[in-house]
Formats: C-alpha cells, structure tokens, sequence
C-alpha cells in the first residue's frame, strides 16, 4: 500500500530512527539524502516476522521501492539505534544475512526462561571446525594430520549439527569426502562471512585472533559494508601490525 | 563465565596437545625443543595414564614412536642437504606443532565469540524459508562447490602453505614401502623389526622404511609387540594379508599427503594456481 512512500514521508512521521532517539537531545535535520523515514522502522518488522537471518535481496524485494543501498544504509540505522538505546533487541548481519537477536549480556535470563541447555561445542569440535573453515574443501586425512588425532567422530557429529556438509569428492585415491563449513556456522558464531575469519598468516600472537574475532568488533560493520562489493576480501582485520 | 564448554574429561586431545602442553611446562620454544628431555616426560606420561593409548588408534604410540626416532637421529651425524646445509631430524615436527598451534588459536577464539543458542538468542522456528535461489543474495549463501572453490581459492593464496617436506626418494614412496614390507607377512607370520630394513640400507630408506611402519601401524594393520624391555620388536599383522590388501587401498592418499606435495603438485583443485 504505502510502500512507495517509505522514503518520502519522513518529516511528519519523525520517529528518532535518523536521530539521537533516547539521547534527548535533538540533532539539526538531516540532510535530504540521510532521511530514512519509515525505512527502518519496515525493516524491523520485516526481520521480526521472518525470525530467521534475511538476505538484503530478499529484504529489497518485500519493499519493492527502496534501492539497496537505502535498505543498507537503513538497516545500519537500525543497528546503530538499538545499540544506543540498550535494547533487548540487536540488530545482526550474519552469514550474508540480517537479524534480530538478543545481545550477549541478557543469556542467563534467557537460558534460565527457555530452560534448555546451551548446545555444547566442544575444543575437538572447534579445532576440527577451524581447520575446516580455512582449508576447505578439504578431507578428513588433511584435518587428521593437523590434530593428530582420529576425526571421524568429530566430523560425523558437525554434520549432524549442521555446522559442516560434505562438497563432494576429491578426485584422489579412494575419493575421499570434502568437507566444508555451512551458513549455519556462520549464523552460529555470527560471522558475516568466511572473511571474516583472520588470515591464518597473521596468526602468530594470540591477541591478534581475539581482535580480529572480537564479538563485537569492527570486523562485523566492516564486512558489512563490504557486502555489495560482492566478498571481496578484505585484507583488513589485524593486518595493521602484522607481516 | 562461557568457560565451561572448554572443559573436557580426556587429560588431552592427542598428541599434539600433550606435546604443546609439555613445551608450555618446560617453556622451550617449538623450533628449538630439547628433544631428549621432552621425550623423557612424554613417555613418563604415556606410562602414568595408560588410559591415553585406550583412546584413538595408537596416535599417542605412534607419536612416542617419532620422538624416538627423532631423539635417534640427533645423535647421529646429520645429513645434508643439496646446499649442505644440516638437516634438523626436528623441523618437521616443530612445524606439525607450530600448525596445530595455530588452528588452536583460532578454534578458542571461535569458542569465544557469542555463540547462538547459547550467548545470544534469536526467534526459534522456521517461519521464514530462505529460497535457495537468491540470486542477488550475498555469495555465502547456498555457494555451490565451485564458487566455494574458487572463494576459497582467493583465501587460499593468502594463507602460507607450509613448506613441502620432501620426505621421498623418487625411487621409494611409502606406498611401495608398504607392499614391501608385506610382502615380508606373506612369508612369515612374524617379522622381526630390524629384519625389515636389510643389511646396509640407506638413510633414506631407513626412514621411509619406519615411516611406512608408523602408518601401518597407524592404520592398525600391523602390530607391534616387545616382550620385554629393550628386547626385540616382532611385528605380525593384526589381520589377514586379504584384509591388509584391501585397507592399503587408503594408501594412495598417505601416500599423496606425505610425500607428492612438492613433487608432483597434483594435490587438489585448489592451492596450486
């Protein structure tokens, strides 16, 4: 109905998502081109009637009139605006996708209202699951020689988690399974995508891992921003004093 | 307070991890380990939780067996190589542990970061069906093999490849190793370990010789059995030669891992462009 009118109608439907909303304190317009109008407050909707992480695609063809960018720039407001206000609700852009969810420091009432335990993931899972998201494709015998351990255990119990799926085969003797990560890994650790992961060069102290995988680190708004440009990868996190 | 995910019953995770563990305690450095030292605790370890070799398949053994041989090989005279430089008999472990080291990094610092369903929450269900053809969607969705493989690729090429351990002689590879030693089984039902290696061998052939063993040994197809300290090793199959046969079918991708990296360049669709 109204659709085609997100854009226009901001001056009288000012609901603070362009501005300092909580802060207080009115901010001076904003120039034309920044007005979002009713932009964000569809896209909040949108996210949570869907419930599950939305493409941007997906995202521009409900609203069928805002260009990509305006969504982008839209949703970024979101974001900002729930972080500023210190929401239940957070705004996320995992495995190529938008979302809402919780933030991190409200887990023990949710754990304690869901009343289900918190799916546990173990360090063989999660070392099987680095070498994977790096080397994929790549087969068992090649996550193996890294561990030093057996990992047909291990793997069967990622694939049922979801976390990894078999590619295919490698063309090699016996024609070995590949194994690669899903989007519900990403969606599980809330990775925008695989660049998001540090380069493993870059891997020699530790602090620079944790930085580069910081929950809430700049990585997340980086890649974010990235995302039109097709994942293009970006040399960027912890790079600065690295080599 | 996310802690309790990381804790494990198992002492250890494998080998590896005992060996980085034991580096820790020492405070040595990967590249410079003082072998005979920490192959002393690695065994006083294995002996003090035999519970270690009950899990997995001998990885634990199979690791002392190399300390051993590394412990051996440094108090021979080094080889060289082409440019006369010695060879360390420990650079490939310290770069098998530096490797693993690495991935353990990375994997705490995955368990780290907030975790769905467990540090943060999202609406539960499917409501919402994310069709797979979304053309316009961002390329890590629904990827098919090829644009992971050429994704990856581009990842790949910024990723130091660990250098290629030329382990092979060109006149032996691990898999004619293999069938050699065999071809000792369909003779005898016992070998003698020594026997294995002929009268005057040569250094190269020693090592594929006992790189071959550790595989099979590995792959449980051959047993090896010391009846008393210090006294000679028998091996015997764990299984019929059939069955031994067929396992070694596998072999071809040993094979390839161990030694074709730097020699035939042939090991995948990704990493060699």
């Amino acid at each position: 109905m109204e659709t085609m009118e997100l854009l226009e109608i901001s001056s009288d439907s000012d609901n603070g998502y362009d501005q300092g909303y909580g802060r207080g304190a009115r901010e001076p317009d904003p120039a034309p081109e920044e007005r979002l109008g009713r932009l964000p407050a569809v896209l909040e909707s949108l996210l949570l009637a869907a419930g599950q992480p939305v493409p941007i695609a997906r995202l521009v063809d409900a609203l069928g009139g805002p260009g990509r960018a305006e969504v982008q720039k839209a949703l970024e407001a979101l974001r900002a605006h729930y972080e500023r206000l210190g929401s239940g609700i957070r705004v996320v852009y995992v495995g190529g996708a938008w979302q809402l969810r919780t933030p991190p420091e409200h887990a023990p009432w949710v754990r304690r209202l869901l009343r289900e335990r918190p799916p546990r993931i173990s360090r063989p899972m999660l070392e099987t699951l680095a070498i994977v998201a790096y080397r994929q494709p790549c087969t068992r015998l090649e996550i193996e020689a890294i561990r030093g351990v057996d990992a047909d255990a291990v793997l069967t119990t990622l694939t049922e988690r979801r976390l990894v799926r078999v590619l295919g085969r490698k063309e090699a003797p016996g024609r070995p399974l590949l194994y690669g990560t899903t989007r519900e890994f990403l969606e599980v650790f809330g990775l925008p995508d695989l660049n998001a992961l540090p380069t493993l060069r870059e891997l020699g102290a530790p602090e620079d891992i944790f930085k580069a995988l910081a929950p809430e680190g700049d990585a997340v708004a980086e890649a974010a921003e990235g995302a039109d440009s097709a994942g293009e990868p970006s040399d960027e996190p912890a790079s600065e004093d690295g080599d | 307070m996310s802690a309790p995910h990381t804790v494990k019953l198992p002492l250890f995770e494998g080998p590896l991890d005992l060996l980085l563990h034991l580096i820790k305690k020492n405070e040595v450095e990967i590249t410079d380990i003082p072998i005979s030292t920490i192959t002393d605790q690695y065994l006083a370890m294995l002996t003090e939780h035999p519970e270690l070799n009950l899990d997995g398949a001998g990885e634990y053994l199979v690791m002392a067996a190399t300390l051993v041989y590394i412990k051996s090989r440094m108090l021979l005279p080094g080889t060289e190589d082409e440019e006369g430089v010695e060879e360390d008999p420990r650079a490939e472990l310290a770069q098998q542990l530096a490797e693993y080291q690495r991935f353990r990094e990375v994997a705490a610092a995955l368990g780290e970061r907030n975790v769905l369903a467990r540090d943060v929450f999202a609406p539960p269900g499917e409501p919402y069906e994310a069709s797979a053809d979304d053309e316009a969607g961002p390329p890590v969705r629904d990827a098919s093999l090829g644009d992971l493989i050429g994704a990856l690729t581009q990842v790949l090429q910024r990723i130091r490849r660990p250098v290629p351990h030329e382990v092979l002689d060109e006149a032996m590879s691990v898999r004619t190793c293999v069938e050699r030693i065999l071809g000792h089984f369909a003779l005898a039902d016992e070998v003698e370990f020594t026997s294995l290696f002929g009268p005057a061998p040569l250094a190269s052939e020693v090592i594929v010789i006992f790189l071959s063993l550790l595989e099979l040994i590995r792959m449980r197809v051959v047993r090896a059995r010391q009846s008393e300290q210090f006294g000679p090793i028998t091996l015997a199959l764990s299984m019929s030669l059939e069955d031994a046969a067929e396992r070694l079918r596998d072999l071809g991708e040993v094979d390839e891992w161990r030694g074709g990296g730097g020699t035939r360049g042939d090991d995948g669709a990704v990493g060699d462009q």
